[in-house]
């Protein structure tokens, strides 16, 4: 029979005949405990997972850490940035005239040299396409840190009196400059009124009908927003219909080379309607016209 | 009784989880080794496309772990030492688990002995509606009459074997049939208490918990019968370590088990007393020398007996292979007489067939199938387990026919009296369920 009570001292202790096969309670617990799935899924990935948490959890705690790690990530984004590869040293602009290049170079907003993640090329063309003088810019880094701006102007096509002063405006509309003396550009036609830098289009149109008449044609004056009035010199003045006033011109001048209307003293000649153009003779000139019309009717004025 | 079907009830209740969760593991409790293998049940509605599953649907589970430890106190079947059984208990288990991968946490457990002791039961009732129902199986069942079987003992299995409606026997499945008398004959499996309450108590003690328990007996004639054996009637002799197990089979059915308290172990300390050697080295020779028949050439086969007890005279001795035979037959014979002896008391020779199936470890022994034709009748064979999907090559020896038996129980246990729902009337008085089931047959 074996030994049935507990061992009392330890040179009682019976000594292990050969090693016991079966695990102890304890192991055998531990051992179905690790192969029970959830648990070992749980030591497995979420221990790990637990521990990375804790650990980054307590150095973000303290706000000194965090502005170090901020401030690390900062030096190194700069340091990458300041590389001499992305640095931008020059610019370069191509298509502008002096004061417009002068104006962009004026728009960059930071100095050069800067790094070209700095730079915001969008914005800068943006901000470059503001001005009045700029159709459209082209910008982009070159390899050796250039900035390349490609420039295209716009061309003034006609002159535009308004209250400000004289505008000069593209064949758009749009505004190039303001142009302090009209004998600077001698070579544009003028217009004038309110809405007339609307109308560009319409008024070189008209320009180039009224070909034959340019050494008389003094400009154009846009009449309450809606129709052209054509102004020659001697103060005579054509009013033009609101639509097709091409046509209207056109035909002035085929009246106007048959029976050279324009030489005379007229005030102004009406084309609005297209039926039955009307002149209006000069203040001064009415009785004359009336003894010729007189002598050559017969009859008699008082 | 109501106690013991509600125990069974739950035991059952555990086994559907075990199923669920996919993973069982079955433990054979036997004298001479503790065997464990861990089951997995998955794709159970596989389709191979001919209606028919591998080993005609049996093969619904995988074994995936195994492991054979030497058993420890275990005596005649039943547990001896508690402690030490445990601990075997735990070894077997644990490493099951390791080949597994897995955490088992349902066993189903059987052992040999426990003195079973069959009893044939029947009951009859007059059918109310004159057709047979769910419940009226259940009440023929809970009609039979159980006979005393006395104190500590406890029913380990209780399966309906037959039904009889009027004057029609051998109905397999009375449900739907039209007729006045209903008959049904049970059998009962009682074993000791104490013996099933020392093995739950050492299951319990690993965290285990129970998912059935079975007679060894009975389901080694589950693995080693073949359909027909069991359909036509067959014994199984199932020679274990420490008990021989005897079961017999009808239509399918287990109709009868006892055990004898006589294995390979009394084998191994016959040698070990004849040759006054160790019983590790009984053992050994008995496995590599044994035999129970004796022949001119055994006289000459001398065996060197090789023990290490450090007197040289004793430990050169020489036996001849007859003497060992001379030891080994009379106590082989002993056993089979033994077993002659409750076959003939159960009334094994009124079956049809007269097959009997000799498994189990000690049936190895060479020449066995000679003598227990002399002894139990002429239609002798061995029967080795049915082969289960994943058995280690070494868990597929007649040794292992109640560990495989026991697989086979877990997938496709036979209805047994506590599958059905009790009847009624068996309830206490006051039941809610009663009163329910009165609301249901009269509103």
């Amino acid at each position: 029979m074996q030994p049935l009570r507990a061992p009392e001292g330890r040179f009682d202790r019976p000594l292990p005949p050969r090693r016991d096969p079966a695990p102890s309670r304890l192991a055998y617990r531990v051992d179905r405990l690790w192969l029970t799935p959830m648990f070992r899924r749980g030591l497995r990935v979420g221990l790990p997972v637990l521990l990375v948490t804790a650990l980054v959890g307590g150095y973000l705690a303290d706000s000194g850490n965090r502005a170090a790690l901020v401030a690390g990530l900062a030096d190194l984004r700069r340091e990458i940035e300041e590389r001499p590869e992305f640095m931008v040293s020059l610019m370069a602009i191509d298509g502008a005239s002096e004061p417009v290049a002068r104006a962009v170079r004026d728009m960059l907003p930071v100095d050069l040299p800067a790094s070209s993640f700095v730079l915001d090329l969008e914005a800068l063309r943006a901000s470059i396409e503001q001005i009045d003088a700029v159709e459209n810019a082209d910008l982009h880094i070159r390899p050796g840190g250039i900035l390349q701006v490609t420039v295209r102007e716009r061309q003034p096509a006609i002159l535009w009196r308004n209250a400000a002063g004289l505008q000069m405006l593209d064949i758009y509309g749009h505004r190039v400059a303001t142009l302090l003396d009209r004998s600077a550009r001698a070579d544009l036609p003028v217009i004038a009124g309110e809405g007339a830098d609307a109308h560009v289009d319409e008024a070189l149109a008209i320009f180039r009908a009224a070909e034959p008449i340019h050494h008389r044609l003094r400009g154009l004056v846009r009449m309450g927003e809606r129709r052209w009035d054509m102004v020659l010199d001697r103060n005579q003045r054509i009013l033009l219909p609101e639509d097709d006033a091409v046509t209207a011109v056109e035909r002035l001048i085929a009246l106007d080379q048959a029976e050279d209307v324009l030489g005379r003293d007229i005030a102004s000649v009406d084309m609005r309607n297209d039926q039955r153009p009307t002149l209006r003779i000069l203040g001064g000139r009415t009785a004359e016209f009336n003894t010729i019309n007189g002598s050559e009717t017969g009859v008699q004025t008082q | 009784m109501t106690d013991l079907y509600q125990s069974q009830r739950a035991m059952r209740n555990m086994r559907r989880a075990a199923m669920q969760r996919g993973v069982i593991a079955v433990l054979d409790v036997g004298s001479s080794k503790i065997a464990c293998l861990v089951l997995r049940f998955d794709n159970l509605n596989e389709d191979r496309g001919d209606g028919l599953g591998s080993l005609a649907g049996q093969a619904q589970f995988r074994v995936i772990g195994a492991a054979t430890t030497r058993s420890r106190g275990v005596r005649f079947g039943e547990i001896d030492a508690m402690q030490e059984t445990e601990r075997a208990i735990r070894t077997a288990v644990q490493a099951a688990q390791k080949m597994a991968q897995t955490r088992v946490d349902h066993v189903i457990a059987c052992f040999a002995g426990a003195r079973p002791r069959s009893y044939g039961l029947a009951g009859e009732i007059q059918l109310a509606d004159g057709q047979v129902g769910e419940a009226d199986v259940a009440r023929v069942l809970a009609a039979c009459d159980v006979p005393d079987f006395g104190e500590g003992r406890e029913v380990l299995h209780a399966q309906p074997v037959n039904f009889a409606l009027d004057h029609r026997s051998g109905l397999g499945d009375p449900r739907g049939h039209v007729g006045n008398r209903l008959s049904a004959d049970m059998h009962l499996l009682t074993i000791d208490t104490v013996a099933v309450q020392n093995l739950l108590y050492c299951i319990k003690r690993c965290d285990l918990e129970i998912a059935g328990i079975a007679s060894s007996a009975y389901v080694a004639g589950i693995a080693s019968l073949v359909e027909d054996e069991q359909e036509l009637g067959a014994a199984c002799i199932d020679m274990g370590g420490g008990a021989t197990g005897i079961s017999i089979f009808i239509k399918k059915h287990m109709i009868f088990a006892e055990a004898v308290r006589l294995g390979g172990d009394h084998v191994t300390g016959d040698i070990a007393k004849g040759l006054s050697v160790s019983q590790a080295t009984a053992e050994r020779i008995k496995t590599f020398y044994g035999g129970v028949h004796a022949t001119g050439m055994d006289d000459r086969e001398m065996i060197e007996i090789g023990t290490n007890c450090g007197d040289w005279e004793k430990d050169r001795r020489k036996v001849s292979r007859t003497e060992l035979i001379g030891i080994m037959r009379p106590r082989v014979e002993e056993i089979l007489e033994e077993v002659r002896a409750i076959l003939d008391a159960a009334g094994f020779e009124h079956l049809p067939s007269q097959q009997i199936v000799l498994t189990g470890g000690a049936s190895q022994i060479p020449g066995l199938d000679g003598l227990a034709a002399r002894i139990l009748g002429q239609n002798v064979r061995f029967g080795r387990p049915l082969r289960v999907q994943g058995l280690p090559q070494a868990a597929t020896g007649a040794a292992f026919s109640s560990t495989v038996g026991l697989c086979l129980f877990a997938a496709h246990p036979q209805d047994e009296w506590w599958d059905f729902e009790i009847p009624a009337e068996r309830y206490p008085a006051r039941s809610l369920r009663r009163a329910a089931k009165w609301f249901k047959d009269n509103w």
